[in-house]
């Protein structure tokens, strides 16, 4: 398809020449005018998310909170220990610790687990690298963004945080909304 | 016709007066919260938003909380001020708002426990000189608390509005005269009284048109509110102001708009009169001048959300070149046709 300039051209409406009559149209006419146009506005209604009561909903690929995920048969978690996300993260925000699995104490289906894992969320910038880098899919951007606290500390979610399942509190956005 | 001043046709004892004085100070007092919130609700609603609505059901408290806040701030004056002229400004302002207040007649004289009392704070002779007299010595106020503050911003915010009031008080006083010639009297009850007949905004739509562009200039409402101009001048006259006496600003500013509101509704929308010969009952009076009163209120909350301040040259040129000539005009073609028909 080519591109025809005039399909964008915006409809401009320029105010009266100056002269005879002009000067009151401008006055009176244009007032009127706009009068009518804020007007509709109240037609219109109020577009207002009350947003405590009512949430924005997210779009599916919206990166929130993470999280940490498990496996669904077998209950152990995907996260290995590798550190690939702390290497990936530009923030340096994720500290993983890694541990030994035995077979006494399984946690992981891999090799190794992690013992820590820590993300700050005071400093997370919600780029997603650490979700790219993960070779077990085991942590991705989830939906949550209500991360406000009252404390810097309380924003260092540990390993038990990210895996819970979070509170459902932000609505995902239906299908054409 | 009538003698051109006004004359009280009554007597009323003192304390009916002082009873009047603190009622019309109450009513005022009550109006301006109500104002202030419809107004932020209406500029909300104009805007595809609710305004507030979070301090109490509705938002309804809203007013309460702000004016709470300021009363409780601390009185503080800038070192470069000067200190008795700085505390006198805003008392001025309000001092003139509440007294301009007491002329709006809510209702024609009423026998009230078989007393007569008008219900309105004062029937003066001299109507509209009365208001103007008033609104000349309120532009004191704002002209002391802009100088007063020893501040760039004021001071600028002073002269424009020195500037502007002197200009647009003018045409606003001419496009009353054209009413005062129909009516044959300055008393605002007789004049609402001559409008049995036909409103005035019939046949003085030109003097309404007038006085309405130069009232919004008077009260330093959009589009023209240069004289505070929180875009370039940080609010002009009251920027260095707080507290107490930022609220007697504010609170003069928007009883300023409740009286003119109530002035044009009782100059041309004919006060406490219903068209279609319907005579309600006395005590139904105040409440007609009250919604008349709030349709301009809405005209001014409308024409704030919708046009854009005005530049200082065009300021100038609409009041001077298009309002002053309008408004001699109509009051010119007023008095020729008044005196043909007599």
């Amino acid at each position: 398809m080519t591109y025809d300039p005039q399909a964008d051209a915006l409809p401009v409406s320029r105010p009266a020449e100056p002269g005879r009559g002009a000067a009151a149209y401008r006055i009176f006419g244009e007032t009127l005018r706009g009068m009518k146009t804020t007007f509709g506005r109240i037609v219109e209604g109020p577009t207002t998310v009350q947003y405590p009561e009512d949430k924005a909903p997210v779009y599916p690929r919206f990166r929130g909170r993470h999280r940490l995920h498990r496996f669904e048969d077998t209950g152990l978690e995907k996260c290995v220990g590798c550190s690939l996300c702390a290497a990936a993260c530009p923030a340096d925000c994720i500290r993983v610790v890694a541990a030994e699995n035995t077979p006494e104490l399984r946690i992981s289906a891999g090799e190794r687990y992690a013992a820590v894992y820590e993300i700050n969320m005071s400093r997370c910038i919600f780029c997603g690298y650490c979700e790219v880098a993960c070779p077990f899919d085991a942590i991705t951007m989830g939906h949550d963004y209500e991360l406000s606290d009252y404390d810097r500390s309380d924003l260092i979610f540990t390993k038990e945080m990210l895996l819970a399942e979070p509170v459902e509190r932000a609505p995902l956005r239906a299908a054409g909304e | 016709m009538s003698a051109p001043l006004g004359t009280v046709s009554y007597w009323e004892p003192w304390w009916i007066q002082v009873i009047k004085g603190i009622v019309v100070f109450a009513i005022g007092l009550q109006l301006v919260p109500v104002v202030l919130l419809v107004e932020r609700k209406l500029i909300g609603r104009f805007q595809n938003r609710y305004g507030p609505n979070r301090v109490g059901p509705y938002g309804l408290f809203q007013p309460v909380a702000d004016i709470g806040k300021l009363l409780f701030k601390e009185q503080f004056r800038p070192r470069t001020s000067v200190a008795l002229l700085f505390t006198l400004a805003p008392m001025i302002s309000i001092c003139t708002a509440v007294a301009a207040f007491a002329i709006i007649p809510f209702g024609n004289t009423q026998d009230i426990f078989g007393t007569k009392v008008g219900l309105y704070g004062i029937d003066v002779g001299i109507g509209p000189l009365y208001l103007f007299a008033f609104g000349s010595i309120a532009f004191y106020g704002l002209m002391l608390g802009g100088w007063a503050s020893g501040s760039k911003y004021s001071f600028l915010g002073a002269m424009r509005a020195a500037a502007q009031l002197i200009s647009y008080e003018v045409s606003q006083a001419l496009a009353l005269v054209g009413v005062v010639i129909t009516a044959g009297s300055l008393s605002l009850t007789q004049i609402v009284n001559a409008q049995r007949g036909m409103w005035y905004v019939v046949p003085q739509l030109v003097g309404f048109l007038v006085f309405m562009a130069a009232s919004f200039a008077e009260t330093n409402r959009a589009p023209f509110d240069l004289a505070e101009a929180d875009a370039e001048l940080v609010g002009g006259y009251n920027t260095e102001y707080g507290g107490a006496r930022f609220a007697s600003f504010f609170f003069a500013e928007y009883l300023n708009v409740v009286v003119v509101s109530g002035i044009a509704a009782t100059v041309f929308l004919g006060g406490w009169l219903l068209p279609f010969g319907i005579h309600p009952p006395g005590w139904v009076d105040p409440f007609v001048v009250l919604g008349k009163m709030a349709l301009f209120v809405s005209l001014f909350i409308w024409i704030r959300a919708t046009l854009p301040r005005l530049r200082y040259d065009q300021l100038m040129a609409f009041g001077w070149k298009v309002l002053l000539p309008l408004a001699t005009l109509n009051a010119l073609v007023t008095a020729i046709v008044v005196v043909a028909v007599h």
